[in-house]
């Protein structure tokens, strides 16, 4: 009885796996590697479901290695293997590694020009699209999620503190008036931060007109020097470093983890990445509001723009032209108003076209969600200079762990700010040495 | 004299041999060939084109104060790992040894860890320690225990020791067990008759017998510390605060795979590999003398 019922599923399963195969021959498959995983995982995976029933020739398969760095290794190993994806999705910091991989690399304007797919990088809002455009003006990537980061306010803290909750600080010495007075209220940190490099020293240089690193900040050649230890950088630092020792800053760590502290209440003031914003709006039990960096008045033009963090999408080499075609058509539809609209509102990524972020205007959820429009009216407010480009430095993932380094030095109180960046700056320059002797 | 076995096939004794030769070829001779050859290049990334650089990766390794640092917080760290573990599994096994009732359940829960992955071992404690999200964390705090490993370099240091020794002491715990179980009672209850207490019994009779298990364990926690504990630090602290919990393995493991600078990479497994070939030796030649068989 039961020997029967084996054998004829094995004889069901042989009918049918020929014409299963037979029907998934005719789909060209696509795979995409990202670093998605909880809601942002959920929403990468319903934009690829959506655009696979949309569609019958092609078929995109999401697959999520881990956080930025490891899916960019990931994608490095499997290149090396001749194993890589279609697609890759890269932090902005792996920027410069994967521009100077040429041979790994297909650029996306090219597999757009092959594949025929309409494709018009002015679309793209300019400080976006610049991180990810070589100097002659090719877009080599694709922007898919881009942020910039602000000040996150906790309304009912202030409130507590005896402070006007509307109250909306636009310099640092405002925002110190506002931490001494939480201070004083018992709060246990009035001030925290997450990326700390990202958004103390690379977003502080740009929005100050103060260059990270010769060169435009590295877009002009693989033979830049970092110049973080400046005098705005070292006063902010040490600004910082005196909050943190009187208790008006508390260090979270090297990533994110702040994010936990503010969206528990126990953290009053937060700067984060714009795309934050989900999580807080999720988990908050408080009222809570979104307004621009903070800046130095005393700096002369400040504030200009932010720059940019995020991630963009690669085409990596090695495939048949069909599959490139299918490619460029994914990548189309990520980059159409109404998907990029939506990835917008959903995340508190920026809107990469222009096109996305008139449609969310006139959709009218910056009206029904004040602060959303924050982040996109900073990085697109004023014209970028040189130093508010954006940043591309070869092994940055590992300069920024030097900074992060030295920074842990200076919040501890060991070293002075002006010693600590001038240590990083020394230390960070030998590994852009190393990068421009391997890329030769 | 001497007793010889003779093969009259002289193919065979090689035959014999070619198994456990070709693990070691495969498995270690071949991948530290590989690691001494990249050692010598600068490659990018993406393995598309590499310079041949001499020494250079060894020559800025060297001339990197931060890496001699990393000397010393590795001899810090597997010291501390190292003693830790071996001596609360020695305490553990010598108390176990005389449970006479559930002593099947004191022993499986003892080695229950061991099937713990080091990256597991290094979250939970993270649960549990970490200032923001940590449970004891918070009591501790809330008793005015001053605890903050996200800056503090010692109390990371400490909390990375703890959680890799904790994940070793069940596979101490388990050869002492076994080390403790095959010293004759007549001996211990001999010497008890003779009236030595329970220290000196310890002292003079189980700890020496002990000594070869004792020995073993000591070069497989020098290497476990050296090699395997990298999950934990990614885990835990990624080396930080500053460079404070950056052991040499964990380094080699993010130069490599986090930055992508496989030239330095290989330099620095080239440079352990040695290390710990001189450690081993001067354990067998030093420390072995003291061991009774």
């Amino acid at each position: 009885m039961r020997l029967r019922t084996v054998i004829s599923a094995a004889a069901v399963l042989t009918a049918v796996l020929p014409a299963m195969t037979g029907m998934a021959a005719a789909q060209t498959e696509i795979q995409v590697w990202h670093a998605f995983s909880g809601r942002l995982g959920e929403l990468i995976d319903k934009q690829i479901s959506d655009f696979n029933a949309s569609q019958g020739d092609y078929k995109v398969v999401g697959t999520n290695k881990g956080n930025y760095s490891e899916a960019l290794n990931a994608g490095i190993a499997a290149f090396r293997a001749g194993e890589q994806p279609h697609i890759l999705q890269v932090f902005e910091v792996g920027t410069a590694t994967m521009m100077a991989a040429k041979g790994a690399v297909k650029p996306v304007y090219e597999v757009m020009a092959e594949s025929q797919e309409p494709f018009d990088p002015s679309a793209y809002l300019a400080p976006v699209a610049g991180y990810y455009t070589t100097a002659d003006g090719q877009m080599l990537s694709l922007p898919y999620n881009s942020s910039t980061p602000v000040l996150y306010i906790n309304k009912d803290a202030l409130k507590a503190a005896g402070l006007d909750p509307e109250t909306k600080p636009a310099t640092w010495p405002e925002v110190e008036e506002i931490l001494v007075k939480l201070k004083e209220s018992g709060s246990a940190c009035p001030l925290t931060t997450a990326w700390q490099s990202w958004i103390h020293l690379e977003n502080l240089g740009a929005y100050h007109d103060a260059p990270f690193a010769t060169k435009s900040n590295g877009f002009e050649g693989t033979d830049t020097e970092l110049v973080f230890n400046g005098d705005l950088q070292a006063k902010h630092i040490g600004k910082m470093a005196e909050w943190a020792k009187n208790g008006l800053f508390s260090y979270s760590g090297r990533r994110n983890e702040g994010g936990a502290r503010f969206r528990s209440g126990e953290c009053a003031l937060f700067t984060e990445s714009s795309a934050g914003y989900a999580g807080v709006k999720a988990e908050a039990a408080f009222e809570f509001a979104v307004t621009n960096l903070p800046y130095w008045p005393d700096v002369e033009g400040a504030p200009l723009n932010t720059i940019i963090g995020g991630a963009s999408l690669w085409v990596m080499s090695g495939h048949e032209a069909e599959e490139y075609a299918g490619a460029a058509k994914f990548l189309t539809y990520l980059s159409s108003a109404e998907v990029q609209a939506q990835w917008h509102q959903d995340t508190g990524y920026l809107p990469i076209t222009t096109a996305a972020y008139d449609l969310t205007k006139e959709q009218g959820f910056y009206n029904e969600n004040p602060g959303t429009d924050v982040a996109i009216l900073q990085m697109t407010g004023k014209a970028p200079t040189a130093n508010s480009k954006g940043i591309r430095l070869g092994n940055f993932d590992q300069v920024r762990t030097i900074i992060d380094e030295e920074l842990e030095a200076v919040w501890q109180g060991q070293k002075d700010a002006k010693a600590a960046l001038d240590e990083a700056v020394s230390r960070g320059n030998e590994l852009l040495r190393r990068f421009e002797q391997a890329s030769r | 004299m001497e007793k010889r076995v003779t093969f009259d096939n002289r193919l065979l004794p090689y035959l014999l041999l070619a198994p456990q030769l070709l693990v070691t070829i495969v498995f270690f001779f071949w991948p530290a060939g590989q690691a001494l050859y990249q050692s010598l290049l600068l490659p990018d990334p993406f393995g598309l084109s590499a310079r041949f650089v001499w020494f250079s990766n060894f020559e800025y390794l060297l001339g990197d104060r931060y890496y001699l640092q990393s000397f010393m917080t590795t001899a810090v760290f597997t010291f501390f790992v190292t003693l830790v573990s071996m001596a609360v599994a020695l305490l553990f096994a010598v108390m176990a040894d005389q449970v006479i009732k559930g002593s099947g359940a004191y022993k499986t829960l003892l080695i229950w860890p061991y099937a713990v992955a080091p990256a597991v071992a290094g979250v939970m404690w993270l649960f549990m320690f970490q200032p923001s999200i940590g449970v004891l964390a918070y009591h501790m705090r809330a008793m005015g225990i001053p605890w903050d490993p996200v800056l503090n370099g010692s109390h990371a240091m400490t909390l990375v020791i703890a959680a890799a020794a904790w994940k070793q002491v069940s596979y101490n715990f388990l050869f002492f067990l076994a080390g403790l179980q095959a010293i004759p009672k007549s001996l211990i209850e001999a010497a008890a008759i003779d009236g030595a207490g329970r220290w000196h019994r310890f002292r003079t009779i189980i700890f020496p017998l002990l000594s070869p298990t004792t020995f073993f364990l000591l070069v497989v926690n020098i290497v476990y510390a050296f090699f395997e504990t990298f999950g934990i630090i990614h885990t835990m602290t990624a080396g930080g605060p500053g460079q404070s919990t950056t052991i040499l393995v964990y380094k080699v493991f993010s130069d490599g795979f986090v930055g992508q600078d496989l030239g330095s990479s290989a330099a620095q497994s080239v440079i352990l590999m040695v290390v710990v070939g001189v450690l081993t030796v001067i354990q067998f030649r030093y420390i072995e003398r003291r061991v009774h068989y």
